[in-house]
């Protein structure tokens, strides 16, 4: 009789390891921390939310973003303020957990009644907060770039959208770089719909696909995927791989003995922060496309960069969501100083075409869509871990999350 | 033709790693029953100590030693690991034996507490390692390349393999380890320190963990969740190959790594995961003991 026992209780292990494995880690309790917490009443200061993954698989990325949005709260807050009153920061933990986004962001708005939440990373964080946020008419301030297809009344999207990242991309490869693309990407919404788009444009402009696949957030091993490009010969690979998976196949790409001279990479979701967990000798040569990079040359990301580092260390980098999640603050704090009130209404009302010299540029807020102007950027990994800018598009590009502008991507259609 | 040989080798090199994964735990949890969830972390802890050693010897040691660090982070990644599994099976498992269910929570909680250890101590960014310079490239057979790492690692494998071999069926430490988990009573009664047997046991097992963890640093990333990649397949590796022997977790790497790849190759990553799936557990329904059942008396009782 035990035995038997024993043999199910094997099977118990490994369904709860596949469990835990699948949602990611999501053991974490939230904490809460408030900064500067006087307790005081809300006349003396304004409460902010802050919510990213601190603990779970995305942590990785996210908690940069957190610091970088706390370190522009601090540099408001000693420059006297926001309407004369101090930003107090709620931060929660959104545990790499999609309905716990949803929760928490429900939570600071109704109990902390915070005047805006600045969070997010992922697109599916972003689609379970978005119904909190349009139900109890809050604000959000989302940094990350993204599949595009949305504009929610109740959300600023201070990363690109696809015509500001993706579809300038494609072009710049198309003409630079080959025709035949092999499009490799994480299984969940970004890169599928991501991918959608770039079909529907290879196909207008004369691009032809050899290859599309998908592996699982946390895939580990690129053998037979390798082995498939070999067969594929494409000219370029489109990576939107993301998290840890793009790791693994940075490395067995090169143990392969595919350099970036061989075949093209551009992927869209390696940054600086992400070139020094891989290692720069396997990215040497590999293309990104962003809005910002660390050696961005204005005189704004001069002082960003060396704040930065002056708060959290040497080795630290800046990167174009570090950057994005920072320029959300500023962006806000403008908007209710025009506003003179953080009321989401009027706040809204006053963020329409609103400038600011961001680390990346001038960036503009589109009134209509509320995604910002920004600068596209090709950048090439150097062998110090920094990009260097191959290309960019001069103006900042206005923002088009549905691809209005476009004529072959008529048939694409918004996911929800 | 080069594809073949291609995906043949590749089936072999990710068997490899999946033995290489599932070797320790085929100890912990094959041998002595203890259902533990911290294996992975254990190999993570194994990937941070090469991380570690790679730090040494690039801050105390001149340039041109720099490529010898991977050959002493094996036996140092397999060091602290074993350090770590004997501490926890001092203060933790050894309070759990014959309850796998309450071993289970108790090692995934130790899972999620090192995980966040390692986020506290090496911050939550992924670490880079640089592989040495005599492991880059590879040697063209039949058309294919085959990378040197890859090939690496299945030696590697191959060693683990035999000298846990020897070490089991060769070594008198071994022969106490197979007559404690054979019959307990009977080898207490014979003088054999069963209590020492099981620190040991375990970790041996934990140790071999970190060998696995070193290992994966060249092919994959390094961070405080590395373990969570793994944990599920080890898992199946040793329930697919029956527990209790090194045989059965061979042919189950083998089974699965090689089935996974054609699969893959066929369809795509995600089908091709839910057909092994599939394939493992019809196959646990025609025998639900895995490929080799152990046979004993003190396993009935």
């Amino acid at each position: 009789m035990k035995k038997k026992w024993f043999y199910q209780s094997g099977l118990v292990a490994v369904v709860l390891s596949l469990l835990l494995a699948a949602c990611a880690n999501n053991e974490e309790p939230a904490s809460t921390t408030t900064e500067s917490g006087s307790g005081a009443a809300s006349g003396d200061v304004i409460k902010v939310g802050v919510l990213h993954s601190l603990s779970g698989t995305m942590a990785i990325s996210e908690v940069s973003v957190r610091d970088a949005e706390m370190m522009a709260i601090e540099e408001i807050n000693a420059a006297g303020g926001v309407l004369g009153k101090k930003i107090e920061a709620v931060q929660e933990d959104g545990a790499s957990d999609w309905p716990t986004f949803a929760e928490k962001a429900r939570k600071l708005i109704s109990e902390d009644k915070v005047a805006t939440v600045f969070g997010g990373w992922t697109s599916s964080s972003r689609k379970a907060m978005k119904p909190v946020f349009e139900e109890l008419n809050g604000l959000l301030w989302y940094p990350v770039q993204y599949e595009g297809l949305e504009a929610s009344p109740n959300i600023f999207y201070t990363g690109a959208t696809t015509n500001q990242q993706i579809v300038p991309a494609v072009d710049w490869l198309l003409e630079n770089r080959g025709k035949r693309f092999y499009l490799l990407g994480s299984d969940y919404v970004f890169p599928r719909t991501a991918n959608l788009i770039i079909k529907e444009q290879l196909k207008a402009k004369g691009g032809e696909m050899v290859g599309e696949e998908y592996t699982p957030l946390g895939h580990t091993d690129y053998s037979t995927i390798i082995s498939k490009i070999k067969e594929a010969k494409p000219d370029v690979v489109f990576n939107t791989l993301n998290g840890d998976s793009n790791v693994a196949f940075f490395k067995q790409l090169k143990d392969a003995g595919i350099s970036a001279q061989d075949i093209t990479t551009l992927s869209v979701s390696v940054a600086e922060e992400e070139i020094r967990g891989i290692g720069v000798d396997v990215l040497q040569g590999h293309l990104a496309a962003w809005n910002y990079y660390q050696t961005t040359d204005t005189p704004a990301n001069k002082t960003f960069v060396e704040n930065y580092k002056k708060k959290y260390g040497e080795d630290r980098v800046t990167a174009d969501p570090i950057e994005a999640g920072y320029t959300a603050v500023y962006l806000w704090k403008a908007a209710v100083e025009k506003a003179g009130s953080t009321d989401v209404d009027k706040v809204k009302a006053a963020a329409k075409d609103l400038e600011w010299d961001a680390p990346e540029g001038k960036v503009k807020i589109d009134g209509e869509n509320q995604h910002i102007y920004k600068t596209v950027r090709i950048g090439e990994v150097q062998s110090d871990g920094q990009f260097k800018e191959l290309w960019n598009s001069g103006d900042a590009v206005m923002p088009d999350p549905f691809l209005k502008g476009y004529d072959w991507a008529a048939s694409i259609k918004p996911t929800d | 033709m080069e594809v073949i040989t291609l995906q043949l080798f590749n089936g072999l090199s990710v068997s490899s790693i999946l033995l290489l994964i599932a070797l320790g735990l085929a100890i912990t949890f094959g041998l002595m029953k203890v259902i533990n969830m911290a294996h992975g972390e254990l190999i993570m802890i194994g990937a941070y100590s090469t991380y570690l050693t790679q730090n040494i010897f690039n801050d105390y040691l001149p340039k041109s030693m720099f490529d010898w660090y991977f050959a002493l982070s094996i036996p140092v990644s397999f060091l602290i690991a074993f350090l770590f599994g004997l501490i926890l099976e001092m203060s933790l498992i050894r309070f759990l034996y014959g309850r796998p269910l309450d071993s289970l929570l108790a090692t995934w909680g130790v899972g999620l507490v090192l995980q966040q250890l390692a986020r506290s101590i090496f911050g939550a960014p992924n670490v880079a390692v640089t592989s040495p310079s005599w492991l880059d490239g590879g040697v063209t057979f039949l058309g294919a390349v085959l990378p040197y790492k890859r090939l690496f690692i299945i030696g590697l494998v191959a060693l683990t393999l035999l000298a846990m071999y020897f070490y089991i069926y060769r070594s008198l430490e071994g022969r106490r380890m197979r007559a404690v988990m054979q019959n307990r009573d009977m080898a207490a009664c014979l003088g054999v320190s069963t209590r020492r047997v099981d620190a040991m046991t375990f970790a041996i097992g934990s140790g071999i963990g970190g060998i696995a963890g070193c290992a994966l640093t060249l092919l994959g990333p390094i961070g405080p969740s590395l373990g969570t990649y793994y944990i599920v397949d080890a898992f199946m590796v040793v329930v697919l190959g029956g527990v209790g022997k090194l045989v059965g977790t061979v042919l189950g790497a083998l089974g699965i790594g090689v089935f996974n790849t054609m699969f893959e190759y066929w369809t795509n990553a995600s089908l091709g995961k839910v057909l092994v799936f599939l394939c493992i557990v019809a196959f646990l329904q025609w025998r639900p003991m895995g490929f080799v059942a152990m046979r004993s008396r003190s396993l009935d009782s």
